[in-house]
């Protein structure tokens, strides 16, 4: 027997455990199995209604056929006479016609019920249009990346998270904590379950990465790839880490209290801290304000920096800049987080106030 | 390698301002099996938790082989907690396997160990079932394999007969026994007086966080003999009662129970017994634990 064994075996043994355990658990897996899909999903969708775009049928005259072909998104038509247009009009084959006018544009549109605006704007003279400070990414697309970074933070997190604080719980209810404890110091236990649930939660964001990249080459969306690949790194560094920050908190909270059913009452305001950056990137995606200030706190960084990244607000030192602020928060929480769960773990029965596990 | 002695001097414990641990000191010798008896609150179970390193005392010190013990050290002791603890949906050998490896062992060699020793605790056939579906004893025997699985030097075990039938208990005694002739230390308290009486070869009387009594267990027994004597002879034993120096206990045709005021007294008697007739047996009666016990906490 090999009493010196390093206490790095033990950590990898308890991370073992802990995604071993997980990964046996059939709710666990077909819940991933169905984000994957929603997600793949997802992706499919945007890249099938972004080429959905429909050229509109227009009839023309051989007067107008050239000046109407040279218009993107129709498709033309040709006919003899105004009659047969106007007839193809009224039986809805076409959804309007350009004839020959000698009005100042020297275009006459028909349509059978309302003026079709965008044949109409394509056919006019429009003045020069100079804009100041232009929107470089579609809102749109802009507010689906803000809802999806946040949901998968969000999710994975409260997911992850969620899982550590009951696993510590379980540990301190049915008290094989104290056998554990025989065995290995409390910190190798809580490096152990944070690494074993990190490694869990990075698996299922790079699942969900790779299941994006896939989506977006495989329906041609290479533009966005392209915009969005370097915020996708981003944020599965950012949360690599953030991840880390939140494990050591919930780790520490759960200690606190003895019993499954008292978990909310210590975890409440973690999860709270976990569903604000997903609520504050939805309302305020288009405030540049707040995306900055969310970029530099930790618990928001994941969320709020690659967001900056992608609509391209943020400098280039920014994310190396806002990391080192996680990297630092992660340090104290992790310190911190094992002071609680050291004191807390074999106290048994009501809830361990805060300043006595602190103190000791 | 070390023989494993275990010496606690001076230990002290407060929770606030109430003193549950006061000078406790005590030793627990190598391939011994010592009692730890007390009452409920007496100490027994924050006095193994400091053993362990779960708890800090407050002042006093634990030593192995006369240095302060060491968290390595106690890598390579067993424990037993009072609270039963083991992970509910885990498989019985998968989660004996985990808690040798934690303890630093291979996992074949860990393997190995916990099918044998789980096989010899009886649960052969159950290896592969979680520890919820099974009894309240079998969960006990798994709990004894969690604690012995890596051969530990010292074995710490509180409560380890508690819920299990006279079967069982002769079983865990075995496991126990062979493994104190294998040069452990064990320490293990019960509140089955008979068994700790059975068992042990040393004993630790702890009562309102004191060392009321401690020593080998014949020892104390021959401490707390007071010249009590039983004699069975064939005729009426009725005369025992004029003897001078003699107070009858407990008396019914041939049969007495007395005491005597020195061993010159007793010698006297028996040869008047043996005068008077045939005598089946004359023999000092030594108090059972269940009197010393009473007897000390007083």
């Amino acid at each position: 027997m090999n009493a010196s064994t390093p206490a790095r075996n033990g950590i990898w043994l308890v991370a073992e455990r802990e995604i071993g355990s997980k990964l046996r658990s059939k709710a666990f897996l077909i819940s991933t199995g169905i984000l994957l899909l929603i997600a793949l999903a997802g992706v499919l969708f945007g890249g099938f209604a972004s080429q959905n775009n429909d050229a509109m049928p227009v009839a023309v005259t051989s007067e107008t056929a050239t000046a109407v072909s040279a218009l993107p998104d129709v498709e033309v038509t040709e006919v003899a006479s105004r009659a047969e247009a106007e007839e193809l009009v009224r039986e809805g084959d076409v959804d309007a016609a350009v004839l020959a006018g000698d009005n100042a544009a020297g275009y006459t549109i028909v349509a059978l019920e309302d003026a079709p605006g965008s044949l109409v704007s394509a056919l006019s003279l429009s003045p020069e249009v100079v804009i100041l400070e232009p929107v470089t990414t579609n809102p749109l697309l802009r507010y689906f990346i803000a809802i999806a970074f946040g949901l998968v933070f969000m999710m994975a997190a409260a997911t992850f998270g969620g899982t550590i604080a009951q696993s510590v719980v379980e540990e301190k209810q049915t008290r094989v904590v104290e056998v554990l404890l025989s065995a290995i110091p409390a910190r190798t236990l809580l490096a152990g379950k944070v690494i074993g649930n990190t490694v869990l939660a990075m698996g299922q964001i790079l699942a969900l990465a790779a299941v994006a990249t896939i989506g977006l080459i495989v329906t041609g969306q290479r533009e966005v790839l392209t915009t969005l690949g370097a915020p996708i790194i981003w944020f599965a560094v950012f949360f690599l880490f953030g991840f880390i920050l939140l494990a050591a908190m919930f780790a520490a909270a759960a200690s606190m209290v003895s019993r499954q059913e008292d978990i909310g009452s210590t975890t409440t305001p973690i999860t709270m801290l976990i569903m604000a950056p997903y609520v504050l990137v939805i309302v305020f995606n288009d405030n540049p304000l707040v995306l900055t200030i969310m970029s530099y706190v930790p618990f928001s960084a994941p969320v709020g920096m690659p967001m900056r990244l992608f609509v391209g607000e943020a400098q280039w030192w920014e994310p190396l800049l806002s990391l080192a602020i996680l990297l630092a928060s992660c340090v104290a929480a992790i310190v911190v987080g094992a002071k609680i769960y050291e004191n807390s773990l074999l106290r048994m029965g009501s809830r361990v106030k805060l300043a006595e596990a602190l103190r000791g | 390698m070390t023989t494993g002695l275990l010496e606690l001097s001076g230990i002290t414990k407060s929770y606030g301002s109430r003193r549950v641990l006061d000078d406790v000191s005590f030793t627990v010798a190598p391939g011994r099996l010592t009692g730890f008896v007390g009452g409920n609150g007496a100490g027994k179970t924050t006095t193994m938790r400091i053993i362990l390193g779960l708890l800090s005392s407050d002042g006093g010190r634990v030593d192995l082989d006369g240095t302060p013990l060491t968290t390595a050290d106690r890598r390579r002791f067993g424990y037993m907690p009072e609270e039963r603890g083991l992970y509910p949906k885990m498989k019985v050998r998968e989660q004996i396997v985990y808690l040798a490896r934690l303890h630093g062992f291979s996992k074949p060699e860990a393997t190995e160990r916990a099918t044998a020793l789980l096989t010899e605790l009886g649960l052969g056939e159950r290896l592969d079932d979680t520890i919820e579906s099974l009894s309240l004893g079998n969960q006990q025997r798994a709990q004894i394999a969690a604690s012995l699985v890596h051969d530990p030097e010292v074995l710490i075990l509180d409560e380890p007969f508690s819920g299990l039938d006279p079967l069982a208990v002769d079983v865990v005694a075995g496991v126990l026994q062979a493994s104190a002739a294998r040069g452990a230390s064990i320490l293990f308290s019960s509140h089955q007086l008979d068994v700790v009486e059975r068992l042990c070869d040393d004993l630790v009387i702890l009562a309102g966080g004191t060392i009321r009594a401690a020593g080998s267990r014949d020892g104390l027994r021959a401490e707390h003999a007071r010249d009590r004597y039983e004699l069975i002879s064939a005729g009426d034993a009725g005369w025992l009662r004029t003897e001078p120096g003699v107070t009858v206990v407990d008396f019914e045709g041939g049969y007495a129970l007395f005491d005597a005021d020195g061993p010159d007294t007793a010698q006297r008697v028996l040869q008047s017994a043996v005068a008077r007739g045939d005598v089946a047996s004359f023999a000092p009666k030594h108090p059972s634990l269940a009197q010393i016990f009473k007897e000390v906490i007083q």
